[in-house]
């Protein structure tokens, strides 16, 4: 039986207490009228003699367009302070769903590989079910937050989803005709099923999985797989429709055909890349006596191929828009580029050409400190993915890395190792009575 | 100078990878092992050195990868400028989007094909080349391990015996 080190839970504590105040500031300190957001902004502009001011006119697509229909007597100049002043309120808002949304899509990446390995009866993974099971228990938690953040952005304590607001709709002809489907009582009632399918899967498999240790036939086993393969169906359609509504949707006028697979890229690699995370350091606490260097080299096979299928995606949603070049989908990137040029780059110089270089060799997929050293890269790179995706429609141009941001990651990130790591504590983490087991303990490349 | 080798022949994969391990520890030297199917980790523990095929394949990559810029290069923005996807730059950087397709391509194909071929030329393989195997059973259902006989060539065969060979052949090079 694993036991939670108290090194371990102080830090996750602390993680969580300073998050928790770095969030704090962050709303404290956002405006409340147009007076300060614009005070706010001139004391940026003359610290770093930087003209931002000018550039957040051509901020965002949908939000202009409202802001000229629905103001149209009103001069240009106030609808534009006032977009300001929603973008400013946004940033602590949109720092949290960010940091919420990456550490919970990480719980749900590891659920679909766990499956994965479940439906596909592999031999060589029932060794890390125990490390898996753990991580994808914080999708109770994190689902919660995720959901309590869309209630409240239903409920306009913030404007992350500008389609939610019934004043935008009704000057907007193209989010009228959505709103069949893209509109919030609906958008929570999907969000709650998608929630409660996989956390259901989530406690039904976890059951039998450690029923199966005290069973003496294999029925228990054989449900596992029969749930899991169900599972991957729900799940490959409810993730696709997850990220329309939880991140396409802030950009409520743009819309991809692969995003599903995209964001799903995301969270499988970063999934994969904190089982590896965990299992080094289970195994570095002398926990886990038969996982192998093999099993971490087929880990690292997969944080490898799966960051290049991550890349492929993020390049061919590029590549299709900048070719053709219709101006309801260039915005999406145009706003990328111009504003969010060093995170939308910089993101894939972590997740695809570090990954690629550090991993390529067979032999470096072995050394534990090359795995973790690539495993932390590619997780502050797909957290910059996330916020790539999310910023740019909620804060604009007003976006930066401070305090609200780094607060939210610190918090999430405590409380995701205090749940995962307590979880650990709750099973013995070598599975006895799988059928696979002795195949995973001799399993050698 | 002929050389004088012993070969032993084995029917299972479990009972050759014992034995390659037991003359390895006696100290021969074994020359090839013939199987009709790959076996896995005899390499390891026959010693042979980890292959280099990979680096060459890397550096094959690379190749591929410049072949393909001075290409796009030369025939979309030198020789005969195009204006891609209406967005008359003529600059390759700046159309470069377009190409990355081609470039992927050609870097694989080239680390593929190239690998290959040298896989081959490394191995001697080539078109009518006659067979190396001593025995034609090693394509079938035999394993034959080639044992370089020194000294006592009576020893290494008891040995040989020892570690489950079916049949022991002395033959001269």
């Amino acid at each position: 039986m694993y036991t939670f080190s108290n090194r371990l839970k102080i830090g996750s504590v602390i993680l969580m207490a300073l998050g928790l105040m770095g969030m704090a500031i962050g709303f404290v300190s956002a405006p409340s009228t147009v007076e300060e957001a614009k005070a706010l902004v001139a004391a940026h502009d003359d610290g770093h003699g930087s003209g931002h001011g000018e550039a957040a006119a051509v901020a965002d697509h949908g939000e202009a367009a409202h802001g000229e229909a629905a103001h149209g007597e009103e001069s240009h100049g106030s609808s534009h302070d006032e977009h300001l002043l929603h973008q400013l309120q946004n940033r602590p808002w949109a720092a949290l769903y960010v940091a919420a949304f990456f550490f919970f899509m990480i719980a749900l990446g590891v659920l679909a590989f766990y499956a994965i390995q479940r439906a596909a009866q592999a031999g060589w993974s029932p060794l890390l079910f125990r490390v898996m099971e753990g991580i994808t228990a914080y999708l109770v938690p994190g689902g919660i937050v995720v959901f309590v953040i869309l209630v409240l952005s239903v409920l306009h304590m913030n404007h992350l989803f500008t389609w939610m607001d019934p004043e935008t709709v009704a000057h907007d002809e193209l989010l009228q005709g959505k709103a069949g489907y893209l509109n919030p009582t609906f958008f929570l009632v999907r969000a709650a099923i998608f929630l409660g399918g996989w956390i259901a899967y989530r406690e039904i498999s976890r059951r039998l999985s450690l029923a199966q240790d005290k069973a003496d036939d294999h029925s228990n086993f054989k449900k596992n797989f029969k749930w899991s393969a169900a599972f991957l169906v729900f799940y490959l359609v409810t993730e696709s429709m997850m990220s329309w509504d939880w991140i396409m949707s802030v950009d409520p006028h743009w819309f991809s055909t692969l995003f599903g697979w995209y964001v799903f890229a995301s969270m499988f690699v970063s999934g994969i890349t904190t089982i590896a995370l965990v299992t080094i350091y289970l195994k570095s606490r002398g926990y886990l006596p038969d996982v192998n260097n093999s099993h971490i080299h087929d880990l690292a096979k997969f944080m490898f191929g799966i960051s290049i299928f991550w890349t492929y995606l993020w390049f061919g949603q590029f590549m299709l828009i900048w070719y053709a070049d219709i101006p309801e989908e260039v915005t999406y990137f145009v706003t990328r580029i111009e504003d969010f040029k060093l995170p939308f780059f910089g993101m894939v110089a972590m997740n695809f050409v570090f990954p690629l270089l550090v991993l390529m060799n067979s032999d470096y997929k072995r050394v534990n400190w090359f795995v973790v050293m690539t495993g932390i890269v590619v997780l502050m790179g797909h957290y910059l993915d996330v916020f790539v995706m999310i910023m740019p429609a909620t804060v604009g141009d007003q976006w930066y890395i401070g305090i609200p941001e780094i607060g939210g990651v610190l918090f999430f990130a405590g409380a995701f190792i205090y749940w995962v790591f307590n979880t650990l504590t709750k099973a013995p983490l070598q599975p006895t009575n799988n059928p696979f087991i002795e195949e995973s303990r001799q399993f050698h490349y | 100078m002929a050389s004088k080798v012993i070969q032993a022949f084995y029917d299972d994969d479990d009972v050759l990878m014992h034995a390659v391990k037991k003359v390895k520890a006696a100290k021969h030297h074994i020359e090839e092992v013939y199987c009709p199917f790959p076996v896995h980790g005899l390499d390891k523990a026959m010693g042979l050195a980890p292959t280099r095929i990979a680096i060459t394949s890397f550096m094959y990559g690379c190749l591929g990868l410049t072949v393909a810029i001075v290409m796009m290069n030369y025939i979309m923005i030198q020789d005969w400028p195009q204006d891609i996807g209406g967005k008359p730059s003529f600059s390759y950087i700046e159309n470069m989007p377009a190409f990355v397709p081609v470039m992927f391509e050609l870097t694989v194909f080239f680390a593929a094909h190239l690998m290959v071929i040298t896989f081959y030329l490394r191995s001697r393989l080539w078109p009518f080349k006659k067979a190396e195997n001593p025995d034609a059973r090693s394509t079938d259902d035999h394993f034959i391990m080639e044992v370089e006989a020194h000294g006592s060539a009576d020893a290494l065969a008891a040995l040989l015996q020892e570690t489950g060979a079916v049949e022991i052949k002395t033959v001269e090079k």
